[in-house]
């Protein structure tokens, strides 16, 4: 079983777009019933947008813990204060209040009270899902808003898609992974044994692509590079290909602007099947073709 | 007066408009507060001057004192040290930096000494404007740190404006990006994903009683209409909006503000930041200057 991550370092890239358009094609022909979907960008969870999931289970995810002072016990002493590197812990009028969006969940001020009246009180952080779509199962979730350990959630997500494959035989787990290069996506390429990056031929897409390729090498994952809207800006698209030549990192194909993508988006389908002649469509359809090459060279 | 621009989606020209709006009324001060993906640099052109490491205080086990207890590793809440055979292991980049391990050590074994996570970096961009960004190093997983150390190295005095650049999404990056801040811009646009997440950001700016406003990029006929009815609904004034233009995009990819693509911008723009002055004289006062956010500065 192989897992593909699809990054970009900068958001709106065209992740979520490039990776329901691969989630198509790897249930066309001989593929039905290969691929486990997996959306790890739990901050803002958009492959579900254009899947047409139906759910199959959902549960809840709790993740992150705040501290809870029992007023009761308290003697007012302050010593949750000081110990708090957080600043969330603040005496109003003599007793000490908790900022549950700074409290970081540490424990510290817990096991310093004299008096045992704090008490760590986990957290409803979110939800995940488990849904059927025409292309293969997807499991997925919903961070809310403000809270923690997203990597705790992508994590968990990950492993729901790997219990899956295993158990029912699937060969691939296709990731939609979250912007930039931090917690959450280093949870979503650990293990992965390919990531493609998805750049645009901007000065800042260049400069992302450029982070979150360092960022899944310095992780030993295996990093190959494709470009969306390549013909926007020539000389941006000439850098991003010679980077990659200089740092041995292969270029698996272009896709140009095409508005079709867009549409495709507002429509809530992914694009190989709003239009499958459309230009977009082609380049994805090659793309995938090399990354299919590239996992069994990457095997041989 | 703190401005933060966010988004909940990333790349619907977030920065695009925080440069341009810096630009356009001459705002005092930038941060890029996107420390993962930070590309406000390249339109602000800086002239960096000053720079400082971002450390967290991450323990030290010194063998000699340590009894092999391991309530280090049971205090810990993240993993981050545990007794292997008879000595604590420390892994370093699980450690959030609370320091409860050294405060429970019973033998006092346990020293902290700095790791360092990120740097920040400051100086001024040709057109005068203070600029500061944090940068998280590759592989290091925890960027708020870094955004708080941003926040606390550099802020607007009295009277001054300060515009962020804030990260994607939702979580804890964006709202530290939004502590103290007295206004959040939103940047959407008119597709399912940029209603989807749009709905998310605002939900983050309610809970945090943040006054707030939008603008529509990439606006086009052919978009979805449920923005404009959303933003109603929810009283968030639709602040303006952007074409969907291939110039601009053009433009952008090589590192023009919006001003530099179409000058109009430089009014437009101003008049986005008067209307956010009159928002602000007329927001209730629970939301007032530095009530949002995580903390307030000390």
């Amino acid at each position: 079983m192989k897992q593909v991550v699809v990054l970009s370092g900068k958001g709106g890239a065209g992740k979520t777009s490039l990776v329901a358009a691969f989630a198509v094609l790897s249930s066309m022909g001989s593929g039905k019933n290969s691929t486990v979907l997996a959306d790890t960008d739990v901050d803002a969870s958009n492959l579900e947008l254009v899947l047409s999931p139906v759910e199959v289970e959902s549960r809840e995810f709790r993740g992150g813990q705040i501290a809870v002072v029992n007023q009761a016990n308290c003697q007012g002493c302050g010593l949750c204060e000081t110990v708090c590197r957080f600043d969330a812990v603040r005496l109003v009028s003599g007793f000490p209040v908790v900022d549950p969006l700074a409290c970081e969940g540490c424990a510290a001020c817990r096991y310093q009270c004299p008096e045992e009246a704090i008490a760590m009180q986990e957290q409803v952080a979110g939800r995940w899902f488990l849904s059927d779509t025409p292309y293969g199962p997807l499991v997925h979730a919903h961070l809310e808003p403000a809270r923690e350990n997203s990597g705790k959630l992508v994590s968990l997500v990950k492993q729901r898609a790997r219990d899956l494959a295993e158990s029912e035989g699937y060969e691939m787990i296709l990731i939609d992974g979250p912007p930039g290069i931090g917690c959450p996506v280093i949870s979503s390429v650990s293990g992965a044994d390919l990531a493609l990056v998805i750049a645009e031929p901007s000065l800042s897409g260049l400069q992302d692509m450029r982070r979150a390729v360092e960022m899944a090498r310095h992780f030993q994952i295996p990093t190959a590079v494709c470009v969306n809207k390549y013909d926007l800006y020539p000389e941006g698209w000439e850098k991003i290909r010679r980077y990659c030549q200089q740092h041995d990192v292969e270029l698996l194909g272009n896709i140009p602007f095409d508005e079709t993508i867009t549409a495709a988006m507002t429509r809530g389908q992914p694009v190989i099947n709003y239009q499958p002649q459309a230009p977009a469509s082609k380049a994805i359809e090659k793309i995938w073709l090399a990354v299919r090459d590239k996992l069994s060279r990457l095997e041989a | 007066m703190i401005i933060t621009v966010a988004s909940g989606k990333g790349g619907t020209g977030k920065t695009t408009v925080a440069v341009s709006l810096a630009a356009a009324i001459q705002a005092d001060l930038f941060l890029d507060c996107d420390v993962e993906a930070p590309d406000a640099d390249i339109y602000l052109k800086p002239e960096i001057q000053e720079r400082k490491d971002v450390c967290l205080l991450i323990p030290e086990v010194d063998k000699a004192r340590c009894a092999g207890c391991g309530i280090c590793g049971e205090v810990c809440q993240f993993h981050a040290i545990a007794l292997m055979g008879e000595i604590p292991l420390v892994f370093p980049a699980l450690c959030h930096g609370c320091g409860s391990c050294a405060l429970n050590c019973p033998e006092g074994a346990i020293n902290e000494v700095p790791r360092i996570l990120g740097l920040v970096e400051s100086g001024p961009t040709p057109e005068g404007i203070q600029f500061a960004r944090g940068l998280l190093n590759v592989g290091e997983p925890l960027a708020v740190p870094v955004i708080d150390q941003l926040i606390s190295w550099k802020s607007a005095g009295d009277g001054q404006v300060e515009i962020r650049d804030a990260p994607p999404g939702t979580s804890c990056p964006v709202v530290a990006s939004l502590q103290g801040a007295d206004y959040a811009l939103l940047v959407t646009e008119p597709t399912r994903f940029g209603l989807h997440d749009l709905k998310l950001a605002g939900q983050l700016v309610r809970e945090l009683s943040l006054p707030a406003g939008v603008i529509i990029n990439r606006d086009s006929p052919r978009g979805v209409t449920g923005v404009e009815r959303y933003c109603r609904d929810q009283g968030l004034p639709v602040l303006l909006r952007i074409p969907l233009e291939r110039s601009i995009a053009e433009g952008t990819a090589r590192g023009r503000n919006l001003i530099e693509i179409h000058p109009q911008y430089q009014q437009l723009l101003g008049g986005v930041y008067d209307k956010i002055l009159g928002q602000q004289r007329n927001s209730f006062p629970a939301a007032g200057p530095g009530n949002a956010g995580r903390r307030e500065k000390t």
